[in-house]
């Protein structure tokens, strides 16, 4: 592990911002650490740059720990939310910033300075101001200032927040290609998952100060490990009593007492008014509520037995409306018990299956 | 067409600004006027001979060389205060603050004989550094030492509000590249700070050449020595000197003017780079 | 967010800071003190209870309080004028309202003499209504006026303009007269930039001594203040009455400082803003 915490413990205040939280990151992987507001990811990020000291618990970059180091000396690269470029330098100077602390002779910072502008495709801008860039442009400097002394690891706090979203779809590629090129290790603060599963190798998901799971996105999406998870990563709908549903009560799913869980939209199985049927003892009735248009398919919002589901529905057949009566089929469902996820498949349905070989 | 519907809807435009004009008129308009005919009276060689006259032209230097020493040492003592105010926490700290302002609060010429009885020969300073043989009332130091007090003021409030409200994330930026903390104050903070540095500076300065009562104890006022102009204008009113005393106060005018005119130019450079 | 001093650096600083605050202010106020009771409480009693102290400190408190009145006035004028209405030469008016600011004191004074004195302009209308402003005690008071005349309207200037027009204009849309408009929405945003600004504007006052010292003609009992008052004093190597009257002038100042931090505390209270 190139980057590992172990019990790490923060509190401000009152305030527990970090809860036992230990994981490692493998060099040269790109991680994102993801979670609501007030998760703690932020506070995590900070500790490993040293920005804050962890209450209890070590840190270690590449094998050594770096509790008591500074941040100036730990060779870590970071970007900031609001890049904070330096007002009163220009795009030149802030990127040779970190290289010019170093003491590095002014034919070597001019020659790197100018690599990393090409890298960033904003060659010829070096004697602009901050002031004089937009949003993205101020981000790419900002990405290249923290690149230019060749860090170790790389932290990005919520890189693209504060970026428009047209413009952050194209920033967020580019970042990802750019930091894959360079091998170099890095990790991520967001809040939005789809950027996390788009953009990182593996995801750290944090709650209330608490690491939920660590894994590759597709394993966070097919397996999650705790109810958090299920609910965070992906669509999905909460349902309170998993047993009221057809195929999920009794003895034959292996639950017992009230288990409550999370049903994705690919789960489910509408079928088309007249459409022959599968299961037809586990079938239920459901009503419309509302039917968007998703421009590959449309979203159906249904009240199937006084829990509101979301399903998808393929353009190809007969549309359906809000208000109509159709019948759905819940293919499998998260269940929560016990603070563990399990994934359960309808009783009528007989062997397991793979929950994503049911085609729509 | 829109301004007059504008200042229809709110009432009072007519007594707020009739007010105004009658006080603008009667206390800064017409008595200004009185210089500009003054020195009208006076004519362009009257002028000219005074103000090369060689004992105005030394009160200029004496004027002038002190009040920019004595905003200097305020630019650091300043710089420093407001650093120490706005970072550390320290057992009075908080008098320190409100002290800040004692220079404007007290009379100036309270202020005068006080450092004047403070550095003469047998005043507590005074008396340690005439042990060493140095003088310091009744020279340019003294003079000099009057400025600084008058002018601490200026720099410290200038650039406090500025260190308190600098985004901690700049320095965080510094550090993480790297930078030693001395490094991150000459090139990260100083920058910020240099638009209220200068400000202030300009304030200070323009303050310090035309005190008057906080200095003329301290001074000696030995011409071409000691002498500041505002002194040499007062001794030429009391020698009903008019003409003469008008030219000198038009040129300390003219300076101050400008360089009240280079602080707003400061001013509006800096706000080019802060536009977010 | 302050921190402990933690560092070497940051004790030298603090510890550099407090020993310039103590040289630069404490010894000075110590001094007063010291040289006021030189002689003993009797000796301070008599110099402060003499009758021509006590007819100085009467003329300070009256052109103290004119200046006060007729300035926050003005002061509330010119700002309603300015941030509720458009007019033409907006700009040039705030900058005629700043020029006391940039005016060495003796210059005001010299301003004053030459408008209203003996060889003034002025002169031959005053004198045909028998009216004495130089060396009476209506030259000391608006020689205070131009002085202060800026405080009050550079206070309130920024806080209404801040605030934008809307309530006002909602109620004048609404039928509200001038006076309850400003009574009563205008007002409780503005009372307090208006205590504080009055309280600086009472501090320059009460010190005022240049430009007072130029048209008051220095006759004791008739156009003495206080701060002149010290002066003849001092002139006179009558040091321990001098410093007895200027520890008044110093106590006052040091309420006045009290009542700045204490205003200005509940500003930041109120809503966060801060008044300089």
């Amino acid at each position: 592990m190139y980057v590992e915490l172990r019990g790490i413990n923060k509190h401000f205040g009152a305030y527990q911002a970090s809860r036992d939280v230990s994981f490692g990151i493998e060099e040269g992987n790109l991680a994102a650490l993801l979670g609501p507001s007030g998760s703690g990811k932020t506070t995590i990020l900070r500790m490993i740059a040293g920005l804050e000291s962890p209450d209890s618990g070590d840190i270690f970059i590449d094998g050594a720990r770096v509790n008591d180091l500074p941040s100036s000396k730990r060779g870590i690269g970071f970007v900031f939310q609001n890049y904070a470029l330096f007002r009163y330098m220009t795009v030149f100077d802030n990127i040779g910033f970190g290289l010019s602390v170093q003491k590095t002779p002014r034919a070597e910072l001019a020659a790197r300075v100018e690599e990393l502008l090409r890298l960033i495709g904003m060659e010829g801008m070096e004697r602009r101001y901050p002031a004089q860039l937009s949003g993205g442009q101020k981000q790419r400097v900002a990405f290249a200032r923290a690149l230019a002394p060749n860090p170790r690891l790389l932290l990005l706090d919520e890189p693209f927040a504060a970026i428009d979203a047209k413009v952050r779809q194209g920033l967020r590629s580019w970042l990802r290609g750019m930091i894959s090129r360079l091998g170099l290790t890095s990790i991520f603060v967001t809040h939005d998952q789809a950027e996390a599963i788009e953009v990182a190798d593996e995801i750290i998901v944090t709650n209330a100060g608490r690491v939920e799971q660590k894994g590759r996105p597709v394993e966070l999406y097919k397996s999650p490990a705790t109810p958090f998870v299920a609910r965070f990563v992906g669509d999905s709908a909460p349902i309170g009593d998993i047993g009221r549903l057809k195929g999920f009560d009794g003895a034959d799913a292996d639950v017992s007492g009230v288990v409550s869980g999370a049903i994705r939209p690919e789960f489910i199985k509408i079928f088309a008014p007249g459409e022959s049927v599968q299961c037809e003892s586990a079938v239920e009735a459901a009503v419309v509520e509302s039917v968007i248009f998703r421009g590959d398919a449309l979203e159906v919002s249904l009240i199937l037995k006084d829990t509101r589901l979301s399903a998808r529905y393929p353009l190809e057949k007969e549309t359906i409306a809000a208000g109509q009566k159709i019948r759905a089929l819940v293919y499998c469902l998260y269940a929560f018990e016990g603070g563990r996820t399990r994934l359960l498949h309808n009783a009528c349905l007989g062997r397991q299956h793979d929950a994503y070989s049911y085609s729509i | 067409m829109k301004t007059r519907l504008k200042n229809k809807t709110i009432p009072g435009f007519g007594l707020s600004l009739g007010i105004t004009m009658a006080f603008v008129s009667m206390v800064v308009l017409i008595p200004m006027f009185s210089i500009v005919l003054q020195s009208s009276a006076l004519g362009w060689s009257g002028f000219w001979k005074t103000v090369f006259d060689a004992r105005v032209l030394a009160s200029y230097r004496v004027s002038f060389l002190c009040s920019f020493i004595a905003a200097s040492l305020n630019c650091f003592f300043g710089v420093m205060l407001a650093w120490v105010l706005s970072r550390y926490r320290f057992p009075g700290r908080r008098i320190i603050d409100g002290m800040i302002e004692l220079p404007f609060a007290l009379p100036t010429a309270v202020a005068g004989i006080a450092l004047t009885a403070l550095y003469s020969g047998k005043g507590w300073v005074g008396a340690f550094f005439a042990d060493l043989d140095i003088k310091i009332a009744y020279t340019p130091a003294g003079i000099t030492i009057a400025l600084t007090f008058i002018g601490l003021p200026f720099i410290v409030r200038a650039v406090q509000p500025v260190l308190e409200q600098l985004d901690p994330v700049y320095e965080e930026a510094g550090r993480m590249l790297g930078a030693s903390p001395a490094r991150i104050f000459r090139s990260v903070i100083l920058p910020e700070i240099v638009p209220a540095l200068l400000t202030g500076f300009g304030l200070a300065f323009a303050r310090a050449l035309g005190e008057y009562g906080s200095v003329i104890f301290i001074a000696g006022n030995m011409p071409f020595k000691t002498e500041i102009a505002p002194l040499i204008i007062m001794s030429k009113l009391e020698q009903f000197n008019y003409g003469e005393a008008t030219a000198v106060a038009l040129t300390m005018l003219m300076a101050s003017f400008v360089i009240m005119f280079c602080i707003n130019v400061v001013q509006s450079r800096a706000a080019r780079f802060v536009k977010e | 967010m302050r921190t402990k001093a933690n560092t070497w650096t940051a004790r030298a600083l603090i510890g550099a800071s407090v020993l310039f605050i103590l040289v630069m202010l404490a010894l000075p106020l110590a001094m007063i003190l010291s040289e006021a009771l030189h002689a003993g409480w009797s000796a301070y009693w008599k110099a402060i209870s003499d009758s021509y102290t006590l007819k100085a400190a009467h003329l300070t408190l009256t052109a103290t309080a004119a200046a006060v009145v007729l300035n926050a006035v003005f002061g509330l004028a010119a700002a309603w004028a300015i941030t509720r209405f458009e007019f033409p030469g907006k700009r040039l008016l705030t900058t005629i309202i700043d020029i006391p600011f940039a005016v060495s004191p003796v210059i005001a004074g010299l301003v004053f003499i030459l408008t209203f004195g003996r060889l003034g302009w002025m002169n031959p209308i005053l004198t045909a209504y028998d009216i004495k402003i130089v060396f009476a005690t209506p030259g000391i008071v608006i020689a205070t006026v131009f002085i202060t005349f800026p405080f009050v309207a550079r206070e309130i200037i920024p806080v209404l303009e801040a605030r934008g027009n809307d309530e006002e204009q909602a109620a004048a849309l609404m039928g509200a007269g001038f006076f309850t408009i400003f009574r009563k929405i205008t007002f409780p945003h503005i009372r307090w930039a208006l205590l504080y600004s009055v309280i600086l504007c009472t501090a320059r006052a009460m010190g005022e001594f240049g430009a007072v010292s130029v048209v008051s003609g220095h006759l004791r009992g008739k156009t003495n203040t206080l701060p002149l008052h010290v002066e003849i004093l001092y002139n006179e190597y009558q040091f321990t009455a001098a410093f007895a009257v200027a520890s008044l002038l110093a106590a006052a100042a040091i309420v006045i400082l009290v009542a700045r931090n204490i205003v200005e505390y509940m500003v930041k209270k109120e809503d966060g803003g801060h008044v300089r």
